[in-house]
Protein backbone atom coordinates (compact mmCIF):
# COMPACT_ATOMS: atom_id res chain seq x y z
CA UNK A 1 0.00 0.00 0.00
CA UNK A 2 2.82 2.40 -0.38
CA UNK A 3 2.24 3.05 -4.02
CA UNK A 4 1.26 6.94 -4.91
CA UNK A 5 -1.88 6.71 -7.40
CA UNK A 6 -5.01 8.14 -7.61
CA UNK A 7 -6.42 5.07 -5.14
CA UNK A 8 -3.91 5.61 -2.40
CA UNK A 9 -4.95 9.30 -3.25
CA UNK A 10 -8.85 8.61 -3.03
CA UNK A 11 -7.99 6.78 0.27
CA UNK A 12 -5.98 9.34 1.87
CA UNK A 13 -8.66 11.62 0.89
CA UNK A 14 -11.16 10.10 2.09
CA UNK A 15 -9.37 9.51 5.75
CA UNK A 16 -8.48 13.01 5.99
CA UNK A 17 -12.25 13.67 5.72
CA UNK A 18 -13.15 11.79 8.17
CA UNK A 19 -10.27 12.77 10.80
CA UNK A 20 -11.65 16.31 10.05
CA UNK A 21 -15.39 15.41 10.81
CA UNK A 22 -14.33 13.66 13.70
CA UNK A 23 -12.11 16.23 15.01
CA UNK A 24 -15.11 19.00 15.03
CA UNK A 25 -17.21 16.31 16.02
CA UNK A 26 -15.06 15.32 19.42
CA UNK A 27 -14.61 19.08 20.16
CA UNK A 28 -18.40 20.12 19.72
CA UNK A 29 -18.70 17.31 22.47
CA UNK A 30 -15.83 17.92 24.61
CA UNK A 31 -16.93 22.40 24.74
CA UNK A 32 -13.07 22.87 24.62
CA UNK A 33 -9.96 21.93 23.54
CA UNK A 34 -7.60 22.66 20.12
CA UNK A 35 -9.15 23.15 17.18
CA UNK A 36 -7.11 24.76 14.62
CA UNK A 37 -3.87 23.19 14.43
CA UNK A 38 -5.34 19.74 14.38
CA UNK A 39 -7.57 20.86 11.09
CA UNK A 40 -4.40 22.02 9.95
CA UNK A 41 -2.31 18.75 10.66
CA UNK A 42 -4.92 16.43 9.31
CA UNK A 43 -3.63 15.41 5.83
CA UNK A 44 -0.59 15.17 7.33
CA UNK A 45 -1.86 12.85 9.66
CA UNK A 46 -3.90 10.80 6.91
CA UNK A 47 -0.60 10.32 5.11
CA UNK A 48 0.68 9.11 8.36
CA UNK A 49 -1.35 6.75 9.39
CA UNK A 50 -3.11 5.72 6.02
CA UNK A 51 0.14 5.20 3.94
CA UNK A 52 3.10 5.56 5.30
CA UNK A 53 3.33 4.04 9.03
CA UNK A 54 3.85 0.17 9.61
CA UNK A 55 1.55 -0.53 12.42
CA UNK A 56 -1.21 -3.08 13.12
CA UNK A 57 -3.77 -1.70 15.78
CA UNK A 58 -4.31 -5.54 16.96
CA UNK A 59 -0.47 -5.13 18.15
CA UNK A 60 -0.14 -2.05 19.87
CA UNK A 61 3.27 -2.96 21.21
CA UNK A 62 5.00 -5.03 18.52
CA UNK A 63 8.63 -4.24 18.68
CA UNK A 64 8.99 -3.53 14.86
CA UNK A 65 6.32 -1.26 14.82
CA UNK A 66 7.25 2.61 13.18
CA UNK A 67 6.48 5.42 16.16
CA UNK A 68 4.52 8.75 16.17
CA UNK A 69 5.37 11.29 18.51
CA UNK A 70 2.77 14.02 18.31
CA UNK A 71 5.29 16.64 19.85
CA UNK A 72 2.35 19.49 19.38
CA UNK A 73 0.83 17.43 21.83
CA UNK A 74 -2.40 20.00 22.34
CA UNK A 75 -3.50 18.57 19.01
CA UNK A 76 -4.22 15.21 20.62
CA UNK A 77 -8.05 15.37 18.52
CA UNK A 78 -6.03 14.91 15.34
CA UNK A 79 -4.14 11.79 16.66
CA UNK A 80 -7.02 10.23 18.76
CA UNK A 81 -9.24 10.79 15.28
CA UNK A 82 -6.40 9.22 13.60
CA UNK A 83 -6.36 6.25 16.20
CA UNK A 84 -9.73 5.46 15.60
CA UNK A 85 -9.98 5.24 12.48
CA UNK A 86 -7.00 3.25 12.48
CA UNK A 87 -9.05 0.94 14.85
CA UNK A 88 -7.35 1.13 17.65
CA UNK A 89 -10.53 2.13 19.87
CA UNK A 90 -14.18 2.22 18.80
CA UNK A 91 -15.04 6.01 16.93
CA UNK A 92 -17.96 6.65 19.84
CA UNK A 93 -14.92 6.73 22.44
CA UNK A 94 -13.95 10.09 20.66
CA UNK A 95 -17.14 11.61 22.55
CA UNK A 96 -15.40 11.24 25.64
CA UNK A 97 -12.41 13.52 24.89
CA UNK A 98 -11.93 15.62 28.41
CA UNK A 99 -14.32 13.93 30.13
CA UNK A 100 -13.33 12.68 33.52
CA UNK A 101 -11.87 8.68 33.54
CA UNK A 102 -11.54 9.19 29.97
CA UNK A 103 -8.67 7.28 27.85
CA UNK A 104 -8.84 10.48 26.00
CA UNK A 105 -6.89 13.32 27.70
CA UNK A 106 -6.42 16.77 26.71
CA UNK A 107 -3.30 16.07 25.48
CA UNK A 108 -1.77 12.15 24.90
CA UNK A 109 -0.99 10.51 27.46
CA UNK A 110 0.47 6.62 26.62
CA UNK A 111 -0.75 5.09 29.89
CA UNK A 112 -4.16 5.78 29.33
CA UNK A 113 -4.87 4.80 25.50
CA UNK A 114 -3.30 2.06 23.29
CA UNK A 115 -1.76 3.32 20.25
CA UNK A 116 -0.20 7.00 22.04
CA UNK A 117 3.39 6.29 21.78
CA UNK A 118 4.52 9.00 24.31
CA UNK A 119 2.79 11.17 26.48
CA UNK A 120 3.27 15.17 25.61
CA UNK A 121 1.96 17.98 25.94
CA UNK A 122 4.87 20.39 27.06
CA UNK A 123 6.01 22.08 24.13
CA UNK A 124 9.26 20.97 22.82
CA UNK A 125 9.77 17.50 24.83
CA UNK A 126 8.06 15.18 22.15
CA UNK A 127 11.16 15.55 19.74
CA UNK A 128 13.42 14.18 22.42
CA UNK A 129 11.51 11.20 22.76
CA UNK A 130 11.80 10.64 18.84
CA UNK A 131 15.42 11.22 19.22
CA UNK A 132 15.53 8.42 21.77
CA UNK A 133 13.60 6.34 19.92
CA UNK A 134 14.95 6.59 16.93
CA UNK A 135 18.77 5.39 19.43
CA UNK A 136 16.80 2.88 20.46
CA UNK A 137 16.00 1.17 16.66
CA UNK A 138 19.83 2.16 15.73
CA UNK A 139 21.00 0.16 18.84
CA UNK A 140 18.78 -2.84 18.23
CA UNK A 141 18.80 -2.28 14.40
CA UNK A 142 15.32 -2.52 14.51
CA UNK A 143 14.74 -1.20 11.05
CA UNK A 144 11.47 0.60 12.67
CA UNK A 145 11.13 4.51 11.72
CA UNK A 146 9.91 7.24 13.77
CA UNK A 147 8.12 10.34 12.99
CA UNK A 148 7.44 13.59 15.27
CA UNK A 149 5.02 16.48 14.27
CA UNK A 150 5.94 19.86 15.82
CA UNK A 151 4.29 23.12 15.69
CA UNK A 152 5.64 26.08 14.27
CA UNK A 153 5.63 28.06 16.88
CA UNK A 154 6.96 24.84 19.39
CA UNK A 155 10.19 25.78 17.31
CA UNK A 156 10.97 28.60 20.14
CA UNK A 157 11.35 25.92 23.07
CA UNK A 158 15.38 25.95 23.29
CA UNK A 159 14.91 21.89 23.69
CA UNK A 160 13.90 21.36 20.34
CA UNK A 161 16.96 22.43 18.86
CA UNK A 162 18.88 20.57 21.73
CA UNK A 163 17.02 17.37 20.39
CA UNK A 164 17.45 18.55 16.45
CA UNK A 165 21.41 18.88 16.87
CA UNK A 166 21.56 16.07 18.80
CA UNK A 167 19.49 13.66 15.67
CA UNK A 168 21.96 15.25 13.07
CA UNK A 169 24.83 13.98 15.45
CA UNK A 170 23.97 10.48 16.10
CA UNK A 171 22.99 10.70 12.27
CA UNK A 172 19.65 9.27 12.79
CA UNK A 173 18.35 8.77 8.87
CA UNK A 174 15.25 6.50 10.83
CA UNK A 175 13.81 9.71 12.40
CA UNK A 176 11.69 12.30 10.18
CA UNK A 177 10.54 15.33 11.90
CA UNK A 178 7.05 17.08 10.42
CA UNK A 179 6.77 21.08 11.09
CA UNK A 180 3.03 21.91 11.07
CA UNK A 181 3.86 25.07 9.66
CA UNK A 182 0.53 27.34 9.74
CA UNK A 183 2.26 30.71 11.05
CA UNK A 184 0.16 30.97 13.99
CA UNK A 185 0.44 30.97 17.45
CA UNK A 186 -1.74 31.72 20.85
CA UNK A 187 -0.77 35.30 21.20
CA UNK A 188 -0.91 35.65 17.13
CA UNK A 189 0.94 35.33 14.05
CA UNK A 190 4.23 33.51 14.78
CA UNK A 191 6.39 35.71 12.97
CA UNK A 192 5.00 38.86 15.47
CA UNK A 193 5.34 36.70 19.08
CA UNK A 194 8.71 34.85 18.19
CA UNK A 195 9.81 35.12 14.53
CA UNK A 196 11.17 31.49 13.76
CA UNK A 197 12.12 31.74 10.52
CA UNK A 198 13.97 31.04 7.95
CA UNK A 199 12.73 27.44 9.91
CA UNK A 200 14.43 25.28 6.93
CA UNK A 201 17.25 26.97 6.75
CA UNK A 202 17.28 26.40 10.40
CA UNK A 203 17.16 22.73 10.16
CA UNK A 204 19.54 22.48 7.28
CA UNK A 205 22.12 24.52 9.13
CA UNK A 206 21.66 21.75 11.84
CA UNK A 207 22.59 19.06 9.55
CA UNK A 208 19.20 17.67 8.28
CA UNK A 209 17.75 16.99 4.83
CA UNK A 210 15.15 19.29 4.55
CA UNK A 211 12.06 18.86 2.24
CA UNK A 212 9.39 21.64 2.05
CA UNK A 213 5.81 21.08 0.93
CA UNK A 214 2.38 22.04 0.76
CA UNK A 215 0.80 20.60 3.80
CA UNK A 216 -2.51 19.67 2.39
CA UNK A 217 -1.25 18.04 -0.65
CA UNK A 218 -1.33 14.64 0.16
CA UNK A 219 0.71 13.69 -2.69
CA UNK A 220 3.41 16.02 -1.93
CA UNK A 221 3.20 14.83 2.07
CA UNK A 222 3.64 10.92 0.01
CA UNK A 223 6.47 11.73 -1.70
CA UNK A 224 8.49 13.58 0.85
CA UNK A 225 8.07 10.72 3.45
CA UNK A 226 9.04 8.47 0.72
CA UNK A 227 12.05 10.87 -0.18
CA UNK A 228 12.91 10.95 3.76
CA UNK A 229 13.44 7.36 3.45
CA UNK A 230 16.13 7.12 0.99
CA UNK A 231 17.98 9.60 2.43
CA UNK A 232 20.99 7.94 4.29
CA UNK A 233 23.16 9.13 7.93
CA UNK A 234 21.23 12.03 8.32
CA UNK A 235 17.52 12.99 9.30
CA UNK A 236 14.98 14.81 7.53
CA UNK A 237 12.91 17.62 8.48
CA UNK A 238 9.35 17.97 6.57
CA UNK A 239 8.36 21.82 6.36
CA UNK A 240 4.62 21.59 5.75
CA UNK A 241 3.23 24.56 4.98
CA UNK A 242 -0.32 24.76 6.37
CA UNK A 243 -3.36 26.72 7.50
CA UNK A 244 -4.57 26.70 10.79
CA UNK A 245 -8.42 25.68 10.93
CA UNK A 246 -8.36 24.03 7.36
CA UNK A 247 -11.53 22.87 6.34
CA UNK A 248 -13.80 25.29 7.81
CA UNK A 249 -13.49 28.42 6.07
CA UNK A 250 -14.54 31.05 9.43
CA UNK A 251 -11.53 29.37 11.29
CA UNK A 252 -8.76 29.52 8.99
CA UNK A 253 -6.24 31.36 9.75
CA UNK A 254 -6.98 32.76 12.76
CA UNK A 255 -5.19 32.49 15.97
CA UNK A 256 -8.21 32.66 17.94
CA UNK A 257 -9.27 29.14 16.97
CA UNK A 258 -6.08 27.88 18.96
CA UNK A 259 -7.56 26.45 22.00
CA UNK A 260 -11.22 27.06 21.31
CA UNK A 261 -13.63 24.12 20.53
CA UNK A 262 -16.56 24.96 18.59
CA UNK A 263 -20.24 25.59 20.02
CA UNK A 264 -23.17 23.33 18.90
CA UNK A 265 -24.04 26.06 15.87
CA UNK A 266 -20.82 26.42 14.68
CA UNK A 267 -19.65 22.22 14.81
CA UNK A 268 -22.60 21.86 12.59
CA UNK A 269 -21.75 24.36 10.21
CA UNK A 270 -17.79 23.01 10.05
CA UNK A 271 -19.62 19.64 9.36
CA UNK A 272 -21.16 21.05 6.18
CA UNK A 273 -18.57 22.65 5.20
CA UNK A 274 -16.87 19.57 5.19
CA UNK A 275 -19.40 17.17 3.82
CA UNK A 276 -19.67 19.95 0.80
CA UNK A 277 -15.77 19.93 0.06
CA UNK A 278 -15.95 16.23 0.04
CA UNK A 279 -19.02 15.92 -2.27
CA UNK A 280 -17.53 18.32 -4.43
CA UNK A 281 -14.52 16.28 -4.84
CA UNK A 282 -16.32 12.95 -5.07
CA UNK A 283 -15.23 12.09 -1.88
CA UNK A 284 -17.33 9.49 -0.65
CA UNK B 1 37.96 3.83 58.21
CA UNK B 2 38.13 3.16 54.27
CA UNK B 3 36.80 6.24 51.98
CA UNK B 4 35.14 5.84 48.75
CA UNK B 5 32.90 8.73 46.79
CA UNK B 6 29.23 7.51 46.50
CA UNK B 7 29.88 8.59 42.56
CA UNK B 8 32.57 6.65 42.34
CA UNK B 9 30.54 3.36 43.22
CA UNK B 10 28.14 4.93 41.06
CA UNK B 11 30.40 4.24 38.28
CA UNK B 12 31.28 1.11 39.64
CA UNK B 13 28.53 -0.37 39.96
CA UNK B 14 26.80 0.97 36.84
CA UNK B 15 29.79 -1.16 34.56
CA UNK B 16 28.54 -4.28 36.59
CA UNK B 17 24.86 -3.78 35.84
CA UNK B 18 26.20 -3.09 31.88
CA UNK B 19 27.66 -6.93 31.93
CA UNK B 20 24.28 -7.90 33.33
CA UNK B 21 21.85 -6.45 31.31
CA UNK B 22 22.13 -5.98 27.78
CA UNK B 23 19.71 -3.23 27.53
CA UNK B 24 20.98 -0.92 29.83
CA UNK B 25 21.65 2.48 28.13
CA UNK B 26 23.80 5.35 30.06
CA UNK B 27 23.38 8.96 29.05
CA UNK B 28 25.30 12.20 30.09
CA UNK B 29 25.37 15.67 29.53
CA UNK B 30 29.41 16.26 29.17
CA UNK B 31 30.31 15.13 32.54
CA UNK B 32 31.29 11.81 32.43
CA UNK B 33 34.40 12.02 34.12
CA UNK B 34 33.21 13.87 37.26
CA UNK B 35 29.43 12.01 37.69
CA UNK B 36 31.65 8.58 36.64
CA UNK B 37 29.20 7.37 33.78
CA UNK B 38 33.10 7.43 31.60
CA UNK B 39 34.05 4.04 32.59
CA UNK B 40 30.50 2.83 31.25
CA UNK B 41 31.20 4.76 28.35
CA UNK B 42 34.37 3.32 27.88
CA UNK B 43 33.03 -0.80 28.72
CA UNK B 44 30.01 -0.04 26.50
CA UNK B 45 30.62 2.96 23.81
CA UNK B 46 27.43 1.37 21.41
CA UNK B 47 25.15 2.04 24.66
CA UNK B 48 26.73 5.23 25.59
CA UNK B 49 25.35 8.67 24.82
CA UNK B 50 26.58 11.92 25.01
CA UNK B 51 23.94 14.75 25.11
CA UNK B 52 25.87 17.67 25.39
CA UNK B 53 25.52 20.47 27.75
CA UNK B 54 21.66 19.48 26.75
CA UNK B 55 20.15 18.34 30.28
CA UNK B 56 16.41 18.95 28.85
CA UNK B 57 17.23 16.54 25.73
CA UNK B 58 19.11 14.53 27.39
CA UNK B 59 15.82 13.79 29.77
CA UNK B 60 13.85 13.27 27.21
CA UNK B 61 16.05 10.81 24.91
CA UNK B 62 16.01 9.27 28.14
CA UNK B 63 12.26 9.13 28.01
CA UNK B 64 12.08 7.86 24.27
CA UNK B 65 14.63 5.04 24.60
CA UNK B 66 12.91 3.84 27.80
CA UNK B 67 9.41 3.78 26.18
CA UNK B 68 11.82 1.66 23.63
CA UNK B 69 12.62 -0.58 25.89
CA UNK B 70 15.46 0.27 27.21
CA UNK B 71 16.42 0.82 31.08
CA UNK B 72 18.28 4.14 31.30
CA UNK B 73 20.55 5.91 33.92
CA UNK B 74 20.55 9.47 32.87
CA UNK B 75 23.39 11.34 34.59
CA UNK B 76 24.60 14.87 35.47
CA UNK B 77 25.14 17.54 38.30
CA UNK B 78 22.02 17.83 40.86
CA UNK B 79 21.58 21.35 39.91
CA UNK B 80 21.03 19.86 36.45
CA UNK B 81 19.47 17.29 36.19
CA UNK B 82 16.81 18.33 39.36
CA UNK B 83 16.64 21.61 38.62
CA UNK B 84 17.44 22.61 34.55
CA UNK B 85 15.57 19.47 33.65
CA UNK B 86 12.74 19.63 36.65
CA UNK B 87 10.14 20.06 34.04
CA UNK B 88 11.66 17.21 31.68
CA UNK B 89 12.09 15.35 34.69
CA UNK B 90 8.32 15.02 35.67
CA UNK B 91 6.16 15.49 32.48
CA UNK B 92 8.62 13.05 30.33
CA UNK B 93 9.45 10.24 32.93
CA UNK B 94 7.24 10.67 35.77
CA UNK B 95 4.35 11.33 34.10
CA UNK B 96 4.88 8.54 31.60
CA UNK B 97 6.24 6.46 34.89
CA UNK B 98 9.01 5.40 32.35
CA UNK B 99 12.05 3.15 33.82
CA UNK B 100 14.57 5.45 33.68
CA UNK B 101 16.67 6.70 36.70
CA UNK B 102 18.24 9.77 37.42
CA UNK B 103 21.24 9.41 38.92
CA UNK B 104 22.43 12.61 40.02
CA UNK B 105 26.02 13.57 41.21
CA UNK B 106 27.84 16.62 43.19
CA UNK B 107 24.66 17.26 45.13
CA UNK B 108 24.20 19.73 48.45
CA UNK B 109 27.29 21.74 49.55
CA UNK B 110 30.06 18.94 49.64
CA UNK B 111 30.33 20.23 45.78
CA UNK B 112 32.77 23.03 47.69
CA UNK B 113 34.46 25.07 45.94
CA UNK B 114 32.53 25.69 42.30
CA UNK B 115 30.11 27.86 45.09
CA UNK B 116 26.82 28.38 45.55
CA UNK B 117 25.46 28.10 41.97
CA UNK B 118 26.68 24.58 41.26
CA UNK B 119 25.46 23.21 45.17
CA UNK B 120 21.49 21.59 44.80
CA UNK B 121 19.97 21.99 48.00
CA UNK B 122 16.71 21.62 46.62
CA UNK B 123 16.80 18.38 44.46
CA UNK B 124 15.11 16.07 47.51
CA UNK B 125 12.35 18.27 47.67
CA UNK B 126 11.97 19.02 43.86
CA UNK B 127 12.10 15.06 42.97
CA UNK B 128 9.99 14.07 46.01
CA UNK B 129 6.86 16.04 45.33
CA UNK B 130 6.68 14.62 41.95
CA UNK B 131 4.26 11.64 41.63
CA UNK B 132 6.05 8.21 40.62
CA UNK B 133 9.49 9.45 41.98
CA UNK B 134 11.25 6.89 44.33
CA UNK B 135 14.22 9.35 45.99
CA UNK B 136 17.13 7.18 47.59
CA UNK B 137 20.00 9.15 49.02
CA UNK B 138 22.92 6.65 49.86
CA UNK B 139 25.06 6.86 52.79
CA UNK B 140 28.30 5.76 51.14
CA UNK B 141 29.80 3.90 48.68
CA UNK B 142 28.31 0.22 49.18
CA UNK B 143 25.65 1.19 49.55
CA UNK B 144 25.30 3.17 46.36
CA UNK B 145 26.12 -0.04 44.76
CA UNK B 146 23.36 -1.86 46.64
CA UNK B 147 20.95 0.89 45.90
CA UNK B 148 21.16 0.96 42.38
CA UNK B 149 21.06 -2.66 41.99
CA UNK B 150 17.69 -2.52 43.85
CA UNK B 151 16.82 0.73 41.33
CA UNK B 152 17.09 -1.93 38.45
CA UNK B 153 15.07 -4.08 39.50
CA UNK B 154 12.17 -1.38 40.48
CA UNK B 155 10.01 -0.62 37.83
CA UNK B 156 9.79 3.26 37.14
CA UNK B 157 11.44 6.16 37.52
CA UNK B 158 13.73 7.47 40.29
CA UNK B 159 16.45 9.88 41.48
CA UNK B 160 19.15 8.81 42.91
CA UNK B 161 21.27 11.34 44.96
CA UNK B 162 25.46 10.72 44.95
CA UNK B 163 28.27 13.58 46.07
CA UNK B 164 31.53 14.33 44.98
CA UNK B 165 33.78 13.72 48.11
CA UNK B 166 35.31 10.23 49.24
CA UNK B 167 33.35 8.99 52.18
CA UNK B 168 33.83 7.01 55.19
CA UNK B 169 32.34 3.53 54.48
CA UNK B 170 29.72 2.88 56.94
CA UNK B 171 28.72 -0.76 55.61
CA UNK B 172 31.05 -3.62 54.39
CA UNK B 173 31.42 -4.61 50.58
CA UNK B 174 28.34 -6.93 50.43
CA UNK B 175 25.45 -5.07 52.62
CA UNK B 176 22.13 -5.30 51.36
CA UNK B 177 19.02 -2.70 51.88
CA UNK B 178 15.70 -2.90 50.33
CA UNK B 179 14.50 0.13 48.92
CA UNK B 180 11.79 2.23 51.23
CA UNK B 181 13.54 0.50 54.48
CA UNK B 182 15.24 2.64 56.93
CA UNK B 183 18.41 0.80 58.36
CA UNK B 184 18.40 0.53 62.24
CA UNK B 185 22.16 1.40 62.58
CA UNK B 186 22.16 1.79 66.59
CA UNK B 187 19.33 1.71 69.17
CA UNK B 188 18.86 4.18 72.29
CA UNK B 189 15.57 4.97 73.67
CA UNK B 190 16.39 9.11 74.47
CA UNK B 191 15.47 10.23 71.31
CA UNK B 192 16.38 9.34 67.44
CA UNK B 193 18.60 10.24 64.71
CA UNK B 194 16.76 9.90 61.53
CA UNK B 195 19.40 10.66 58.53
CA UNK B 196 20.77 10.35 55.08
CA UNK B 197 23.42 10.68 52.68
CA UNK B 198 27.07 11.93 54.40
CA UNK B 199 24.90 12.90 57.36
CA UNK B 200 24.36 9.41 58.24
CA UNK B 201 28.31 8.88 59.79
CA UNK B 202 28.36 12.23 61.27
CA UNK B 203 25.15 10.85 63.01
CA UNK B 204 26.66 7.49 64.00
CA UNK B 205 29.64 9.59 65.26
CA UNK B 206 27.37 11.86 67.47
CA UNK B 207 25.85 8.87 69.01
CA UNK B 208 29.19 7.45 70.13
CA UNK B 209 29.87 10.33 72.03
CA UNK B 210 26.53 11.07 73.36
CA UNK B 211 26.68 7.64 74.69
CA UNK B 212 29.59 8.87 76.67
CA UNK B 213 27.42 10.77 78.86
CA UNK B 214 24.45 8.50 79.07
CA UNK B 215 22.27 9.65 76.26
CA UNK B 216 21.27 6.73 74.43
CA UNK B 217 20.23 8.01 70.99
CA UNK B 218 18.79 5.34 67.86
CA UNK B 219 20.41 5.99 64.52
CA UNK B 220 18.83 5.42 61.33
CA UNK B 221 20.03 5.33 57.75
CA UNK B 222 16.65 6.45 56.09
CA UNK B 223 18.00 6.28 52.83
CA UNK B 224 14.59 6.11 50.75
CA UNK B 225 13.39 9.50 50.66
CA UNK B 226 10.41 8.38 48.90
CA UNK B 227 8.64 6.07 49.28
CA UNK B 228 9.40 7.08 52.87
CA UNK B 229 9.89 4.50 55.58
CA UNK B 230 6.54 5.33 57.58
CA UNK B 231 6.03 2.30 59.61
CA UNK B 232 9.68 2.94 61.36
CA UNK B 233 9.06 6.51 61.47
CA UNK B 234 6.18 5.87 64.00
CA UNK B 235 7.66 3.42 65.68
CA UNK B 236 10.52 5.38 66.54
CA UNK B 237 8.42 8.78 67.37
CA UNK B 238 6.20 6.06 70.12
CA UNK B 239 9.70 4.61 71.60
CA UNK B 240 11.57 7.91 71.78
CA UNK B 241 9.40 10.50 71.98
CA UNK B 242 12.09 13.12 70.51
CA UNK B 243 13.00 12.98 66.34
CA UNK B 244 16.01 14.69 64.84
CA UNK B 245 16.83 14.65 60.99
CA UNK B 246 20.09 15.11 59.41
CA UNK B 247 20.14 15.87 55.53
CA UNK B 248 22.60 17.87 53.54
CA UNK B 249 19.57 19.30 51.95
CA UNK B 250 17.78 22.93 53.03
CA UNK B 251 15.71 21.83 56.04
CA UNK B 252 12.39 22.85 53.67
CA UNK B 253 10.92 19.85 51.84
CA UNK B 254 13.25 17.19 52.44
CA UNK B 255 13.93 14.39 54.45
CA UNK B 256 13.00 16.55 57.88
CA UNK B 257 9.70 17.35 55.96
CA UNK B 258 9.00 13.74 55.03
CA UNK B 259 9.23 12.72 58.28
CA UNK B 260 7.46 15.40 59.97
CA UNK B 261 4.53 14.94 57.46
CA UNK B 262 4.18 10.89 59.55
CA UNK B 263 4.29 12.49 62.21
CA UNK B 264 2.23 15.30 62.42
CA UNK B 265 -0.60 12.80 60.98
CA UNK B 266 0.18 9.94 63.13
CA UNK B 267 2.03 10.84 66.38
CA UNK B 268 2.78 14.12 66.66
CA UNK B 269 6.27 14.47 68.81
CA UNK B 270 9.15 17.07 68.85
CA UNK B 271 10.93 16.94 65.39
CA UNK B 272 14.11 18.82 64.85
CA UNK B 273 15.31 19.12 61.40
CA UNK B 274 19.02 19.57 61.08
CA UNK B 275 19.65 20.81 57.37
CA UNK B 276 20.96 24.30 55.74
CA UNK B 277 18.61 26.85 57.03
CA UNK B 278 16.95 28.12 54.12
CA UNK B 279 19.97 29.76 52.36
CA UNK B 280 21.90 29.13 49.38
CA UNK B 281 25.49 27.76 49.65
CA UNK B 282 29.03 29.60 48.67
CA UNK B 283 32.63 29.11 47.66
CA UNK B 284 35.13 26.47 50.00
CA UNK B 285 36.24 23.29 50.49
CA UNK B 286 33.55 20.97 51.76
CA UNK B 287 34.65 20.15 55.66
CA UNK B 288 34.54 24.06 55.85
CA UNK B 289 31.19 24.37 54.24
CA UNK B 290 29.84 21.38 56.15
CA UNK B 291 30.90 23.35 59.58
CA UNK B 292 29.79 26.89 58.41
CA UNK B 293 26.37 25.79 57.41
CA UNK B 294 25.85 23.29 60.83
CA UNK B 295 26.38 20.25 59.42
CA UNK B 296 28.54 18.66 61.88
CA UNK B 297 28.77 15.59 64.65
CA UNK B 298 28.85 18.62 66.96
CA UNK B 299 25.66 20.21 66.32
CA UNK B 300 24.10 16.58 66.11
CA UNK B 301 24.89 16.88 69.80
CA UNK B 302 23.97 20.10 70.29
CA UNK B 303 20.37 19.51 68.48
CA UNK B 304 20.01 16.01 70.60
CA UNK B 305 20.28 18.07 73.52
CA UNK B 306 18.08 20.63 72.61
CA UNK B 307 15.32 17.97 71.75
CA UNK B 308 15.80 16.63 75.03
CA UNK B 309 15.58 19.62 77.00
CA UNK B 310 12.09 20.31 75.37
CA UNK B 311 10.80 16.93 75.90
CA UNK B 312 11.61 16.77 79.48
CA UNK B 313 9.77 20.59 79.78
CA UNK B 314 6.85 18.69 77.88
CA UNK B 315 6.97 15.98 80.82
Amino acid sequence: MREINEQSLQLIAKKAVTIRKNIITMLGESGSGHTGGSMSAADIMACLYFWEMNIDASQPQAPGRDRFVLSKGHAAPVLYAALAEKGFFPVEDLMSLRKLGSPLQGHPDMRKLAGVEASTGSLGQGISWAVGMALAGKIDNAGYRVYTLLGDGELEEGMVWEAVMAAAHYRLDNLAAIVDNNGLQIDGRVQDVMDVRPIAAKFAAFNWAVIEIDGHQPEQIMTALEKSRSIKGQPTAIIAKTIKGKGCSFMEDKAEWHGTAPKKDEAERALEEIEAYAHAKGIC
Amino acid sequence: MEKQATRDAYGEALVELGHLHEEVVVLDADLSSSTKTAGFAKTFPERFFNAGIAEQNMIGMSAGLAAAGKTVFASSFAMFAAGRAFEQVRNSLAYANLNVKVCATHAGLTVGEDGGSHQAVEDIALMRAVPNMCVVVPADGPSTKAALFQLYERQGPAYLRLGRPAVPKIYDNQMDMVIGKGIELRTGNDAAIIACGIMVEKSLQAARLLAEEGIQVTVVDMHTIKPIDAGMIIHLAKTTGALLTAEEHSILGGLGSAVAEITAAECPVLVERLGINDKFGQSGAPDQLLEHYGLTVQEIINKIHLLLKKKKAIK
